[in-house]
């Protein structure tokens, strides 16, 4: 025998190998096969094809690999259970590029589906052979790695720390700055899924200053590098004012704005999510976005576009409007009331619907400026109506009904309260009449009109409890009246003069 | 002694005298005790009564006096509290006037200033308008870029297309079909293609096959290992003086890549792996192993009558055999058919590509 047979025998069995990893890599892009590969086996036999001798395979088989655990919890847990990992976290440090690739890809499709994966991962010290893939030369290496961490700090609190405990911060923000295009946008959204578990995390992301090199990339014009800063400087900003001044000092105004002009929509949304994180916390920083026109830009944008992008804006408006009675005049003259408005009658999604209906409630709570503002724009009906129908959600009746309630206190403008007497129910109807007994003394104009328009008749048709405080409203608004109107348009008063005309005895002389 | 006597003789009188008279004694002296204790009780009563009114007369001048002293002290007390109380009700008054005064003041000038606050509204709808019309034009700018872009891309497109299709140009005696005689005007295309300049024909590139032999991985020769880049020629060379030709062509001949004959590159066997190839592919699509066989095999009775118009005395099967090989099989080497074999055709592969021009027949 040669030696030429035997190296025949030996090449035939790597080309084997290699065309078997392939197959199975190839099928298991394919969802249906997903499930013929898991019961033949699949994952057993991949595993000693990890420590192959030809790279090729090996890289092959951990794509194979990755592939399969992205595909669902359950292969990412036999992955797990097969005792894969340990094995690419020792030849992550040792072999080349390809590989770290592939590997971290497994990683990455193992630590997505659940904390329990996730902690596996960590707990086989996966993560700092991460952190060094993130020092590699290769820009698809040190993608790969960011993803993977990104991927393991998405679940929870503890792991974000585990991450950042590995160092992985520094790292990532040096990322960032990188020229390619979709390593920054992987690294943003690692940096996004640390900072959005705790206050705590979220500094340790500034600290590494992050924010500068986030704010600058907001001008991009790659749209889903933007969706990832915006949405990183979003969860950078949600927990605290210190940090939300931070993001705020980083100059993104009015520069964040153009972004709510984009074409895409995620990019919108996430803009308008951080505005809103930045507005909920303090009235300064909610004055500053009022003087850089913020409210102007995000109204606008609530108009162009639909569905889920519009609530980070509507719950924006309802934040700036909640702090004082300063910004929510802003809201108003900014065009905002009508824009939810439109929002409230136009969404079909009870959410929506219910956001839109809080943000007027803040709107309209301050004044009766503010209420009149409100109740021009013909909300009060819609509010009633998505109140009293009964498919609603009941956290949608809850706000509908603690809007109409806070804009009912304040307002005084009658046209838009006189519905309201014939359609609302009692609880609300007390409000109502409250208004009206506490209008009604001092406006003559609105006396006359009242009378005229029917409401008093409604008022006297009203059943009250003796005592009760619908009855009080309704007795000061009598006290408004002569007695001899209040009896006219009571009901049953032409009977009582008929009885009057029957027992009157004329006197003859 | 006569008294004594005078007397004996009347010690019976005044015996009985005596008696009686202290009978009657008796008799009123109960009376009269009771009497006299009456008039005393009743004197004694006067006197009494006289002293306590005289004590109570007494007993009220006092308390007359004091009552006047302590409510007058009183009284002054009152008055000094009422007036107090006016004063200090006036005070209020007048602090509350100040003070209302002030707060309104105050409020207007420094908490809700009416002017401020129109000043601030005015501020803010401007801010709006400003990043209103800001945002407005940048997405304008952003609109009118992509714009450009697109209409680069188009034209670029229409560009290569023109190129691509360069050959349908006119010429001098051949006129294209965009360049109609009957026409007065030719077609703007024909002005394009003018205008293009002709695809450069386009070397086929040598297919590497991605086979990972057993000496790829130990060389690390294998593309997957590490990628290569193509050898470029270098640029920036002067032309050289003297009759020599032309600086690119000795590059091109210099840097030309390596291109085997088609019998070089392509296995003997090619045709016969491709349709193993194809039967596995094949077998993979089918879904069932089973050949489908029809109900009964009373079609095998019939014979096959082929077409007219496809039928020729010529039988094709034939003709292989027969013609080219010889008809004696114990002269035969192989029992096996020859290998159909694609030899390569020297003119063609080579023609238009050789460095020199000496060899060129056409």
């Amino acid at each position: 025998m040669s030696q030429r047979q035997v190296l025949q025998g030996l090449e035939e069995y790597q080309k084997a190998r290699l065309q078997f990893v392939q197959t199975v890599a190839e099928q298991a892009t394919r969802p249906q096969n997903i499930e013929t590969l898991q019961n033949a086996g699949v994952i057993s036999l991949l595993r000693p094809l990890l420590l192959d001798v030809v790279p090729t395979i090996q890289q092959t088989a951990a794509l194979a690999l990755g592939r399969l655990a992205n595909y669902s919890d359950d292969l990412a847990d036999a992955v797990v259970k097969g005792d894969i990992l340990p094995q690419l976290v020792y030849s992550l440090a040792e072999q080349n590029r390809f590989y770290k690739k592939a590997a971290a890809f497994v990683l990455r499709a193992v630590g997505k589906h659940s904390p329990q994966r996730a902690q596996a991962i960590v707990d086989c010290g996966a993560l700092d052979a991460l952190v060094i893939c993130l020092e590699d030369f290769d820009p698809g290496v040190k993608e790969a790695a960011a993803w993977a961490l990104g991927c393991v700090s998405r679940h929870n609190a503890e792991l974000s720390q585990a991450v950042v405990d590995a160092g992985a911060v520094p790292l990532l923000v040096l990322c960032i700055q990188e020229p390619e295009i979709a390593l920054k946008r992987i690294a943003a959204s690692a940096l996004s899924d640390i900072s959005k578990h705790s206050p705590e995390l979220a500094q340790t992301v500034v600290d590494a200053g992050a924010i500068a090199h986030l704010a600058q990339m907001i001008l991009n014009p790659d749209a889903k590098l933007k969706q990832q800063v915006l949405s990183a400087l979003s969860q950078i900003a949600k927990h605290s004012v210190d940090l939300a001044e931070m993001v705020v000092e980083a100059e993104i105004f009015p520069v964040v704005l153009t972004c709510l002009k984009d074409k895409d929509e995620y990019v919108k949304k996430n803009a308008c999510t951080l505005i809103r994180e930045i507005a909920k916390h303090t009235p300064e920083l909610s004055q500053l976005i009022v003087n850089t026109g913020g409210v102007a830009a995000v109204t606008d944008c609530i108009g162009t576009c639909k569905g889920n992008t519009r609530l980070p804006g509507i719950m924006m408006l309802g934040y700036v409007a909640a702090h004082s009675e300063n910004l929510a005049m802003a809201v108003i003259i900014s065009k905002g009331v009508p824009q939810l408005s439109i929002c409230l009658s136009e969404e079909p999604e009870d959410h929506i619907k219910a956001a839109a209906a809080w943000a007027l409630g803040q709107i309209g709570r301050h004044t009766s400026e503010h209420a009149r503002a409100v109740a021009v724009t013909n909300t009060l009906p819609v509010l009633l109506s998505l109140y009293m129908s009964t498919e609603r959600s009941e956290d949608l009746q809850m706000k509908c009904k603690k809007a109409i309630k806070s804009i009912l206190q304040k307002c005084t403008y009658l046209p838009a309260l006189e519905p309201f007497l014939y359609d609302a129910p009692p609880n609300i109807l007390k409000h109502v009449l409250g208004q009206f007994s506490k209008v009604l003394p001092h406006d003559s104009e609105a006396r006359r009109l009242f009378v005229t328009s029917g409401g008093l008749r409604k008022v006297q048709e009203i059943q009250a409890e003796p005592g009760s405080l619908l009855q009080d409203y309704i007795n000061s608004i009598n006290n408004c009246y002569p007695e001899e109107v209040v009896r006219y348009y009571s009901p049953g008063y032409s009977d009582t003069l008929l009885q009057r005309v029957d027992n009157y005895q004329p006197v003859i002389d | 002694m006569a008294t004594l006597a005078r007397l004996q003789a009347r010690s019976g009188f005044i015996e009985n005298q005596y008696y009686f008279r202290n009978s009657v004694v008796d008799e009123l002296r109960n009376k009269e005790h009771y009497a006299a204790v009456k008039i005393q009780s009743w004197f004694r009563g006067c006197r009494v009564r006289a002293y306590i009114r005289y004590l109570n007369r007494v007993a009220i001048i006092i308390q007359k006096w004091w009552r006047g002293y302590l409510s007058r002290k009183v009284y002054r007390l009152t008055v000094e509290v009422a007036y107090y109380t006016m004063k200090m009700d006036l005070y209020n008054a007048m602090a509350v006037r100040i003070q209302k005064r002030w707060r309104g003041y105050k409020v207007r000038k420094y908490c809700f200033n009416y002017f401020c606050f129109k000043e601030y509204l005015r501020a803010v709808s401007e801010a709006n308008d400003t990043i209103r019309e800001v945002l407005q034009e940048f997405a304008e700018i952003q609109e009118s870029e992509e714009k450009k872009a697109e209409l680069e891309r188009k034209e670029q497109k229409r560009e290569m297309e023109a190129r691509k299709m360069h050959y349908l140009l006119s010429t001098k005696q051949i006129s294209g079909i965009y360049n109609s005689p009957f026409r007065r005007e030719p077609d703007p295309r024909e002005l394009q293609l003018r205008k293009a300049k002709p695809l450069a024909p386009q070397r086929r590139r040598v297919m590497q096959k991605p086979s990972v032999g057993l000496t790829d991985w130990l060389a690390c020769t294998s593309a997957r290992s590490f990628p290569r880049s193509d050898i470029l020629p270098p640029i920036n060379r002067k032309p050289c003086q003297g009759p020599f030709r032309n600086i690119n062509e000795v590059l091109e001949q210099r840097y030309k890549p390596l291109e085997p004959t088609l019998r070089a590159t392509h296995s003997v066997d090619g045709l016969q792996q491709a349709r193993k190839e194809l039967r596995k592919q094949e077998w993979v699509h089918n879904i069932s192993d089973k050949m489908f066989l029809p109900f009964s095999s009373h079609h095998k009775k019939e014979e096959y009558i082929p077409s007219v118009f496809s039928t020729s005395k010529y039988d094709p099967s034939s003709c292989r055999k027969q013609d080219f090989r010889s008809e004696n099989p114990q002269k035969w080497i192989c029992d096996k058919d020859f290998q159909t074999v694609f030899s390569s055709f020297d003119l063609f592969s080579k023609y238009g590509k050789s460095y020199s021009k000496a060899g060129e027949i056409v």
